[in-house]
């Protein structure tokens, strides 16, 4: 499946590497979302949600990271790598492949979504992700974004992952896995630079939940959230 | 290229002289300058004044503005320079060491030798802004007829005869370099007398000044396309809205935006958080300083030279008479104000009556910043400086809905069957019942920004002449896809509409429809043959385009010789685009056939449709585009006369 992934890219790039004009510049953007520290009851973890896109106007390859961190040891961290297409106004098809590193054993993904702006002004990544052993799995990333002021932004997100199958190696179960619920205030003291706090509520359920109970771990938890947003 | 001594603002500027140089080299220039100053303290008008000490001497020469060259031969140089507008040192594009370029005074009737030198390390170019010459001469590379621009090093010279005179300008027609400073004015004296008469004469050049480089911001557009806009409408204003309106009517009044994702302060793509807007190449912290005598009118001539803001231009206390615009006569019409599109040139005058200072005051229509200069009888005089205006929010008009027909007119609980919508769809898979805004009173809304302002009876006839088609719009295929996020349905002609933030201010604001030639429309033919163009465009995306396709991708359009045309734009994005058409006139459909205006660049409203004839005299290669210089590289296209 590698293979198709990287042949799909490959295609994408033949169409897309000589398209640019001088309206057309090759540019390139690269976003850390979420750089924070979570406070829990215990060890504190520290999360990367972090992206990068290079490309024209219509045509982009993306990166796509999310890490987390726990005690100097990285407990989650998944990597995708995109095509993407504009295919609306306000929508783009993304395409490639998402690898699962951590955690162990690392599980592959062929990734299919679209991300944009859905009227009423949310921003939406969607995706379904088909994996090698028959898993499929689904995720929805939702966020507003509310202006207090020009500069205090006011940031609800909800994510949630669907997967068809249980991966008990994984901690994995089927149907709706786990969920995460985001409020974050952020001040940008430039466009690019913005210092934020927050509150993030996550909750795993089904079989999931079953797999963290039965390794000793919380199934729901509320934090306050410590981080920066910044990019260039 | 590297960078070369300071400029100091608005001083002399000397540089080494460039050895094929035959006209003043820059310090003969200075001298020329400095003449020019103590002749006038000497013997003019400052003399007059009161103008004795040096101090106040250096003072005013500090905020004069460019020099002026005049004659008929003329060596223009272009290089780099250090200039500061903002505390920091930055490289600068001028002409002649000056930045904005030397004003260029030529006369109507004579043959002009201009030699260009490009002292920059890449390609340049000079266009002489709303000139009629041939294509040759006219200064775009790649377009105008066998001109491949001024490679580095090179000189090129251009040679034609002037055949009109008025308030003209002009700039690179090369990369981003008139962002950097490339831009200077135009002023032709005419053979005969002036129709208006006047006892001083300014040229007033209005430009936004960045640090930034251009290519940064335009890529900065790219990746976040309200990245200068820090006027969104924000939790406060919502608080007040809801206030004053009630919940509901906040909710439908705000609903079509946050559907279509559209913004109703998407006024400017770059503002006053980047730039800073210059008069005559003064920061608004200096200003510039024009002197008069009580009692003596003045001729302002205002220039657009900026790369992309609009400007709202006033002068507190006093009422300007317009003219002339875009350097031809106008029957004189009395205005508080006026919106300056970029590229635009209006010729004012105005005639204080009292030993009192005014300001020259030019909002840019973000509300962002501002320019400002001062008219004053004494160098130690200035007037206050007034509050910008507060931001204005896009109607519902300039989104290209049928606001019009019902200006004036309670719409609560209008029957969707009597809103107007021809097509259909606005958006793609936008539901049609979404144009619905139920409980809401367009004609009771208060501050009436909703493109539904009032139209006196004079105006509204004048607005909508017989002959224009106002029918249902056609959307080409070219225009549905990912690159256009928006297409007016019910596009209006809105003449007598002075623009989005401008709108019932209560100051008698100048609109197209108050623009009435002074002569006769000079080919008094009806059109053979009419073109529509449609400006396109997806914000956030940072695209633009007309029909849907940018100039990278488009036919050149093939234009016959001879022929009388009528060209309709509409315009399907929430922008003014300033479309300059070049080496042709654009006889602008004011409403009186037999006084069409003559123009060479035109403000397409927001969600609206305005026409214009051409009558095709000029053979070759000419440019078409929006002047707004970050939309001008997709919203452009190539025209071919034969």
């Amino acid at each position: 499946m590698k293979k198709t992934v990287f042949a799909l890219m490959a295609m994408g790039l033949s169409t897309t590497v000589f398209a640019g004009g001088a309206d057309d510049p090759l540019v390139y953007k690269v976003m850390v979302d979420k750089l924070e520290i979570r406070n829990t009851g215990g060890n504190d973890p520290f999360v990367l949600d972090a992206d990068a896109w290079v490309g024209y106007d219509l045509n982009k390859f993306w990166f796509k990271t999310e890490v987390e961190r726990v005690d100097g040891e990285t407990e989650e961290a998944e990597v995708q790598f995109l095509y993407s297409r504009a295919v609306a106004p306000f929508w783009d098809v993304q395409a490639g492949w998402r690898r699962d590193i951590k955690p162990e054993p690392d599980r592959d993904f062929l990734a299919l979504g679209f991300k944009g702006l859905a009227p009423y002004m949310f921003e939406v990544d969607a995706g379904v992700f088909i994996g090698e052993s028959g898993q499929v799995g689904a995720r929805l990333d939702a966020e507003y974004e509310y202006m207090l002021t020009q500069k205090l932004i006011l940031s609800p997100e909800i994510e949630m992952n669907l997967y068809s199958k249980d991966d008990e190696e994984v901690g994995i179960g089927s149907g709706l896995s786990d969920m995460e619920l985001g409020l974050r205030l952020r001040y940008e003291v430039l466009r690019e630079f913005a210092p934020y706090i927050g509150v993030n509520w996550t909750k795993i359920f089904g079989q999931t939940a079953d797999f963290a109970s039965d390794e000793g771990e919380d199934t729901s938890d509320l934090q306050m959230v410590i981080g920066i947003r910044a990019w260039f | 290229m590297s960078v070369k001594d300071p400029i100091t603002k608005g001083g002399c500027r000397f540089r080494r002289p460039v050895s094929h140089d035959t006209s003043p080299s820059p310090e003969d220039v200075c001298l020329i300058r400095r003449r020019f100053v103590q002749g006038l303290a000497m013997g003019g008008a400052v003399a007059g004044l009161g103008l004795s000490t040096p101090s106040l001497l250096a003072a005013v020469m500090k905020q004069q503005g460019p020099q002026t060259l005049g004659g008929t031969d003329f060596n223009l140089t272009i290089s780099e320079q250090t200039v500061n507008f903002t505390g920091t040192p930055r490289i600068g594009t001028t002409v002649n060491d000056s930045l904005p370029a030397p004003v260029l005074r030529w006369r109507e009737g004579d043959r002009v030798t201009l030699r260009v030198t490009n002292l920059l390390s890449e390609t340049s170019s000079i266009h002489w802004h709303g000139i009629i010459l041939p294509s040759a001469m006219d200064g775009v590379p790649g377009i105008a007829t066998g001109f491949e621009g001024i490679k580095p090093g090179e000189t090129f010279t251009y040679q034609f005869p002037v055949i009109q005179s008025g308030t003209y300008w002009y700039h690179s027609h090369s990369g981003f370099q008139e962002q950097t400073g490339l831009y200077g004015a135009i002023v032709i004296d005419p053979r005969e007398s002036e129709p208006a008469s006047y006892d001083r004469d300014y040229v007033v050049m209005l430009s936004d000044w960045t640090d930034e480089d251009p290519t940064d911001v335009y890529k900065k557009l790219k990746k976040l396309s309200h990245y200068y806009n820090f006027n969104e409408r924000s939790h406060a204003d919502l608080m007040k809205d809801i206030e004053e309106k009630g919940l509901a009517a906040t909710w439908n009044d705000r609903k079509m935006w946050n559907q279509m994702r559209m913004s109703q302060r998407d006024l400017s793509d770059v503002t006053g958080y980047t730039y800073t807007y210059l008069m005559n190449g003064q920061t608004p912290a200096n200003g510039w300083m024009g002197l008069f005598k009580k009692g003596e009118k003045i001729r302002l001539r205002i220039i657009n030279g900026s790369a992309m803001s609009f400007f709202d231009v006033r002068i507190p206390g006093l009422k300007m008479t317009v003219v002339a615009a875009d350097g031809q006569h106008i029957e004189p019409v009395s205005v508080d104000e006026f919106r300056i599109g970029v590229a635009e040139t209006y010729d004012v005058i105005v005639e204080p009556k009292d030993d009192t200072a005014y300001t020259l005051f030019a909002q840019d229509i973000s509300r962002s910043g501002y320019a400002r200069g001062t008219l004053t009888p004494d160098p130690l005089l200035t007037a206050e400086i007034p509050e910008m205006d507060v931001v204005p929010n896009l109607g519902h008009g300039d989104m290209g809905m049928d606001m019009m027909l019902h200006a004036g007119h309670d719409m609560s609980g209008m029957d969707h069957s009597q809103h107007q919508m021809p097509d259909g769809k606005m958006m793609p898979g936008m539901d049609h019942s979404q144009h619905q805004m139920p409980g809401m009173s367009m004609g009771s809304n208060t501050d009436m920004d909703m493109g539904g302002y009032q139209l006196s009876n004079a105006s509204s006839e004048r607005a909508n002449p017989s002959d224009f088609t106002s029918g249902p719009v056609h959307h080409a295929a070219s225009e549905y896809g990912p690159h256009v996020d928006m297409r007016a349905d019910a596009p209006q002609y809105r003449l007598n509409d002075p623009g989005v933030g401008l709108r019932n201010n209560g100051r008698r604001v100048l609109t197209y429809a108050d623009l009435k030639n002074l002569r006769s429309t000079h080919d008094q033919r009806e059109p053979d043959r009419e073109i529509e163009l449609h400006l396109t465009g997806n914000m956030g995306r940072y695209m633009w385009s007309i029909n849907g396709v940018k100039h990278a991708n488009a036919e050149p359009l093939r234009w016959k010789l001879g022929e009388r045309l009528r060209i309709t734009f509409v315009n399907d994005t929430m922008m003014n685009h300033p479309m300059h058409l070049h080496g042709m006139w654009s006889d602008l459909e004011t409403g009186d056939n037999n006084f069409l205006p003559r123009k060479h660049t035109v403000i397409v409203q927001p969600g609206s449709r305005i026409s214009y004839r051409v009558t095709v005299d000029a053979e070759g290669g000419w440019a078409y585009h929006c002047h707004l210089l970050y939309h001008m590289l997709g919203m452009f296209r190539t025209v071919i006369v034969s």
